[in-house]
């Protein structure tokens, strides 16, 4: 995947190296700007087994700042921001690859650097009784119960990184 | 025999005439006798689906679930453009006037549409709002879920934004939408039952290119719809598959 594009950030930014679980790599850029998330979006998207976009709709692109075009046939890890613990979707994946259904909540990077708050639902998608994909569903979060999880993830991050 | 159409139960029945002109059109196209079946409520049309008796549906995206994974029905087509979204309506005297303002305690009215009634409790989770903490009650249509909300008996419901719009004005004036979902995944589909199977082609062929003669058009028209689109396994599987995700 292509590093970040200063051209895309509104605003100052930092710069991270983020390495994906597929060993890939790339440079992200990060400011503190919060697009807030409006009332009665719901984000809809699905991947395949690996991961990999097959489905957004109007309220992932509005949110996310990318095109249809920029998230079909992209890891859904396009929109992990560097503030997100690696043990948080180790747990997702675990979740979901043992045929259950995975909440939380989760800070997402934008294309423009900035960054969006939601809850999540992820679950596995079946045909006749294997896992065929998966389909996420994410929506606006409770204020008080995000900042909660962003403190517990604060906490997880400087575990990891120690 | 004669095979059974029948039309999700979203809207009053003056609003079902189309309907009617409908199935006359079908049954022509199609050289089969059709009967349009009515049901009051969602409760009793999953009876007459469970009994075996439908044949055709204008389903919501809950029951076109269903009836494609238990009943062996299939989708065929959905109208074009239309998308179902949830509204959360209270009255306009209501002293909140966005979701975060609820309390626990809320008197929900909803009908039983679990598609509109699981984007609506999404709805309220910013608000720390579920079933536990809701007062809720099952009505049988989406104007029995309004009447409550003007009598007072319930402090919001959740309806079909389309359903909402079908109200007569002076109803609408008296209410005022908190929240409207914004998903626009799920629709309305035409489904077909397995006593027509070998019928399922000729009939998507039929409603997809419904727009190209006048008659056909007239009929649309009558149903408030533009024209009909294709529906595929695919698609149908996806909705399904977020509905899931939407429990
Ligand atoms: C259906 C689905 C939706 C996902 N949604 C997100 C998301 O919104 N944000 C995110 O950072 N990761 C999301 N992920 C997880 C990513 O695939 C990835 O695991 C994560 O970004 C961490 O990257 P890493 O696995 O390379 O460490 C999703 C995964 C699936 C299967």
């Amino acid at each position: 995947m292509k590093d970040m594009n200063p051209q895309d950030i509104a605003g100052e930014y930092r710069e991270y190296t983020l390495t994906y679980y597929d060993g890939t790599s790339r440079k992200v850029l990060v400011t503190d700007i919060e697009t807030p998330y409006p009332d009665g979006k719901l984000i809809v998207s699905t991947t395949d087994l690996q991961g990999i976009i097959t489905h957004a709709n109007q309220a992932f692109i509005d949110m996310s700042g990318y095109t249809r075009e920029e998230l079909i046939g992209q890891p859904h890890y396009i929109l992990r921001c560097p503030e997100m613990p690696k043990a948080a979707f180790r747990d997702m994946w675990e979740t979901i690859q043992a045929g259950k259904t995975w909440h939380g909540y989760v800070k997402n990077l934008r294309k423009d650097g900035g960054y969006y708050l939601v809850y999540a639902t992820v679950l596995p998608n079946f045909k006749d009784g294997k896992i065929v994909g998966y389909t996420s569903v994410r929506r606006k979060p409770s204020r008080r119960k995000m900042e909660e999880a962003l403190q517990a993830y604060a906490r997880m991050r400087e575990e990891e990184t120690a | 025999m004669t095979f059974q159409l029948t039309v999700s139960p979203d809207f009053p029945p003056n609003h079902i005439a189309g309907w009617y002109i409908f199935n006359t059109w079908l049954q022509k196209a199609l050289n089969l006798p059709i009967h349009l079946e009515l049901y009051p409520s969602f409760e009793t049309q999953r009876e007459a689906i469970q009994q075996g008796k439908v044949d055709m549906i204008y389903a919501n995206p809950y029951d076109a679930a269903m009836l494609i994974r238990e009943k062996g029905f299939v989708a065929v087509a959905r109208p074009q453009g239309k998308t179902d979204e949830a509204v959360i309506i209270t009255s306009t005297n209501a002293s909140y006037a966005a979701v975060d303002d609820l309390k626990p305690g809320t008197r929900v009215a909803m009908t039983n549409d679990p598609a509109i009634n699981l984007l609506g409790m999404m709805m309220l989770e910013p608000a720390e709002l579920d079933s536990s903490t809701l007062e809720t009650e099952v009505v049988e249509s989406y104007p029995v879920a309004v009447k409550l909300v003007l009598q007072g008996k319930a402090d919001i419901a959740f309806v079909l934004k389309e359903a909402l719009e079908k109200l007569t004005p002076s109803t609408r004036k008296q209410l005022k939408v908190l929240v409207e979902s914004q998903i626009g995944d799920l629709y309305h589909t035409f489904v077909v039952g397995e006593r027509l199977a070998d019928r399922r082609e000729a009939i998507r062929d039929l409603l997809v290119n419904m727009h190209t003669g006048p008659k056909g058009k007239d009929v649309l028209e009558n149903l408030g719809f533009q024209g009909w689109e294709p529906v595929s396994a695919d698609e149908a599987e996806f909705m399904m598959n977020l509905i899931e995700a939407l429990k």
